[in-house]
């Protein structure tokens, strides 16, 4: 391979006019050959930026040391020291803006693809059969978590391997959270990826109770007071969707980007196989600017619909992954940014026939720092479409805090906990993830639940 | 785990189970209701809880085969299993929140149409436990349709009507209403529970009586967490998620058109994928006859 050293290893994709009608991942990732030549990029820096990029801090060049030696075992053994789901992590990072924002290569140059590398160690390692294990001896004592989402799986992992009995309580028929209803197929694989992380959470011991939604099959008090468990972990995410609030958002053929992509990820509604019917648009127009937005304007694409973003603020701001915004514009998405919704049309029969935008100029900054939007008056123009998608954010679900005795909230519903060890204002209760903060990322979440599960350790045997 | 432990076929078409579900027994209330799955394809099918015994851990479904899903349930066995069972979901009726002696005092009518007749049970037989005994009309089409009524007439003051005059009352249940009132029945409140165009003419009826009205909302729902937004309706200038919120409002308040216009939502294309199962390849679409 003719290696220009300042830029990446190319990485191959499906074509963007072949995927754009499928739904088979677009990255297909690196070989071992590409891999290796990529690894050759690293520096293995002294003081390595890129570890402190990383909200785990992943000992990036300790295992991309490994790979430069094809030693793919010894690569997943460093990495499986600091993140339970790496084949995850390594395809939904927002790596732009950790690990790969600040490594040195990136000053002059293209940053090393540290995400790619990940991902490659983790599919090799998945190929090859090899598994993490633990050979703790039993601890004796019991942990609840509920939600099955990353942070829940990686407080599960981390605690079943110290040796405590864990059980995880999920409310839906199906584990991963986000990563089963919310991200589609053709950026993580469900049966091949998210489902062989699962299982091997599951290798370590840890039991999963599906079907049980805690606040209302059972409750956090009964599971300490009833059941036995010494902790409970909170990791319930954030899922309830926002609307808007804006006339005609009750048309048929308005939905929630949640209910979107649930009947097609965990339903599998993309499939003719399926039997959950999902709608299939002519055209789609999508609300909002990040992961949430681009994975439905993705997917109501590959079900056949011309598909418009609509976002209110500029390019700059869009929250969204650069790599999904990128492949988003490949496969021919159209984005309307500095645009706001203000009504939705139906026609007589009750079906969305477009909908009415204003056009946005920046003002100042606002508190975030971000310039907000500001409307420019008279600028109505009106966009005709059969599908409008919400895509506005969510918050966290009250369920679990208006049920639990003593279980603080703030003023935006999430969970208040200590950030260093999850722990809440309920004594033997943690929480972390996106029911803490808000919608965050995957790796946040992570590195919450595994913060927690050392919280919990040190809270269990203080106590013992 | 969710073994059917007992089947009974209650009338063409409508099926009563007893399922295990110990979790869902244990903390079950008249009002809300469970979702299940028949097998590992399964769409998520929401059902209101008709009965439930903590002691066996068992909970009591009875549904009408509609389409492609209720038609695999009508399928399985005693000794089957269903794949998933999750619940109770849902708020419970707010009756089961007032002090008895309060209920005591209050005049209360249900209203229950067709296989909404089961969960109306399920609030009688909670109120006759604690000594409160109502009145509930019960309606169908035709005699042979009619579910359950001894177990209605065991545990409230049953008035029975039928759509062709068949048995009992010659009307519809606002026939039947007005006819209660006609004869000087006061309510302070009444509970409707059926197919929504039955409680849309029982509210505007209600109305115009001046009678507080509580319905169950019966949308399409997806999760029934509150996490898709699926099942929203509007009550009063609210949006409202009937699988957090409800599914019980108040019936004045509630947008009966839009709700039904919604909940037909996906009508066509469920009928066209029942069609098709049912007869293989011979549905094309395009005939005209499923629209
Ligand atoms: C469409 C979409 C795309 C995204 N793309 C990216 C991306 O590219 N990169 C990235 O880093 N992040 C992305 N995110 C964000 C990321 O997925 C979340 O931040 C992350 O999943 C949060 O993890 P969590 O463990 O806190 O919660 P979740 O993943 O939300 O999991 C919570 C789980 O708890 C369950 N639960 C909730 N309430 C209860 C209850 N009462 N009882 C039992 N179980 C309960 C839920 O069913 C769910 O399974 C995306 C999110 C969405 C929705
Ligand atoms: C809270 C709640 C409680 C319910 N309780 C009961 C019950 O106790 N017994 C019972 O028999 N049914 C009940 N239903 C209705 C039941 O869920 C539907 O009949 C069922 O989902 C239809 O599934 P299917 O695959 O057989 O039919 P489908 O093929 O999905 O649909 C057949 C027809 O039914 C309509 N439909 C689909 N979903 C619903 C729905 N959720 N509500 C109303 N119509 C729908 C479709 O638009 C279509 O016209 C309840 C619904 C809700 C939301
Ligand atoms: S976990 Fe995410 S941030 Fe950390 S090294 Fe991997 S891709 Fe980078
Ligand atoms: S900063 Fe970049 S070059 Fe340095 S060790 Fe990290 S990945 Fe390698
Ligand atoms: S069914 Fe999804 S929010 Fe109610």
């Amino acid at each position: 391979m003719a290696a220009n050293m300042m830029v990446k290893v190319p990485v191959r994709e499906q074509d963007p006019k072949v995927r754009a009608t499928n739904f088979k991942e677009v990255c297909l990732g690196y070989n071992k050959e590409e891999a290796e030549a990529e690894a050759a990029r690293c520096l293995n820096c002294k003081n390595p930026r890129c570890v402190e990029g990383c909200p785990v801090s992943i000992d990036i060049p300790g295992f991309i040391q490994k790979v430069k030696e094809s030693d793919v075992k010894g690569a997943y053994d460093v990495i499986s020291l600091s993140s339970a789901l790496p084949a995850v992590c390594g395809r939904v990072c927002p790596q732009e803006s950790q690990c790969e924002g600040v490594c040195v290569r990136g000053i002059k140059g293209e940053a090393v693809s540290i995400g790619k590398l990940e991902r490659y160690v983790a599919d090799t390692a998945r190929e090859m059969g090899i598994k993490p294990s633990t050979d703790a001896a039993p601890k004796g004592k019991k942990v609840a978590i509920i939600g099955s989402g990353p942070s829940g799986l990686t407080c599960a992992g981390d605690l079943a391997r110290m040796g405590y009995d864990v059980t995880i309580f999920e409310a839906l028929h199906k584990a991963g959270g986000v990563l089963v209803y919310g991200i589609p197929e053709f950026r993580l694989p469900k049966d091949a990826v998210v489902e062989k992380e699962i299982e091997n959470v599951k290798a370590l011991g840890v039991k999963i109770e599906t079907d049980c939604v805690i606040g209302k099959s059972t409750t956090v008090d009964a599971l300490m007071k009833e059941e036995g468990f010494d902790a409970v972990f909170i990791g319930s995410g954030a899922g309830l969707p926002k609307f808007m609030h804006i006339p005609g958002e009750q048309a048929m053929g308005v939905f929630s980007a949640n209910e979107y992509l649930t009947r097609s990820n965990l339903m599998k509604a993309f499939s003719d196989d399926s039997r959950t019917p999902i709608m299939k648009p002519k055209k789609a127009v999508i609300v909002g600017g990040g992961n949430v937005a681009m994975d439905a304007a993705r997917t109501a694409l590959r079900l056949g619909a011309e598909t418009h973003i609509v976002y209110r603020r500029s390019e700059e701001e869009l929250p969204a992954r650069r790599e999904e915004v990128l492949h988003a514009k490949e496969e021919g998405i159209v984005f309307n940014l500095l645009t706001n919704p203000v009504e939705i049309h139906a026609d007589e029969k009750g079906w969305v026939k477009g909908i009415t935008c204003l056009r946005m100029e920046l003002g100042e900054p606002d508190a975030s720092g971000r310039r907000s939007p500001v409307e420019i008056p008279g600028s109505e123009f009106y966009i005709e479409c059969d599908a409008v998608i919400m895509s506005l954010g969510t918050s966290p679900n009250p369920l679990i805090a208006s049920t639990t005795e003593g279980l603080d909230i703030n003023r935006r519903k999430c969970i208040v906990a200590n950030e260093d060890n999850g722990q809440t204002s309920k004594e033997g209760v943690f929480a972390g993830g996106d029911a803490v903060t808000g919608a965050a990322t995957v790796i946040l979440a992570m590195g919450a639940g595994k913060a927690a599960a050392k919280g919990i350790d040190e809270y269990l045997s203080g106590k013992a | 785990m969710f073994r059917i432990l007992k089947k009974e076929n209650l009338a063409p078409n409508i099926f009563l189970m007893d399922v295990e579900a110990p979790r869902i027994a244990k903390n079950a209330l008249p009002g809300q209701f469970l979702i299940v799955r028949v097998d590992d394809e399964g769409e998520r099918v929401p059902l209101t809880i008709c009965d439930y015994n903590p002691a066996a851990g068992t909970v009591q479904i009875v549904f009408q085969v509609v389409g492609g899903e209720t038609q695999r349930m009508s399928q399985l066995n005693e000794g089957d299993s269903f794949h998933d069972i999750v619940g109770p979901l849902g708020k419970p009726s707010d009756l089961t929140e007032l002090p008895i002696e309060e209920l005591k005092k209050m005049k209360i009518c249900f209203i229950a149409g067709g296989v909404g007749t089961a969960p109306v049970y399920c609030q009688l037989k909670w109120l006759h436990d604690k000594g409160v005994t109502v009145d509930c009309i019960q309606g169908a089409k035709t005699k042979d349709i009619i579910i359950l009524e001894d177990e209605m007439r065991a545990v409230s003051n049953l008035h029975i009507c039928t759509d062709d005059g068949s048995y009992g009352i010659n009307g519809n249940v606002t026939v039947a209403l007005q006819k209660l009132y006609d004869d000087g029945m006061r309510f302070d409140r009444v509970v409707a529970i059926g197919p929504m165009i039955m409680m849309k003419f029982v509210c505007l009826l209600t109305k115009k009586l001046g009678i507080e009205t509580i319905v169950s909302m019966n949308p399409i729902m997806v999760d029934g967490t509150g996490m898709c937004g699926a099942c929203r309706l509007m009550v009063g200038d609210k949006v409202q998620f009937a699988c957090v919120d409800g599914p019980e409002f108040d019936g004045h308040l509630v947008d009966f058109d839009q709700a039904m216009q919604r909940s037909r939502m996906y009508a066509t294309e469920e009928g066209r994928l029942f069609l098709k199962a049912k007869e293989g390849d011979t549905h094309h679409g395009g005939c005209g006859n499923c629209g």
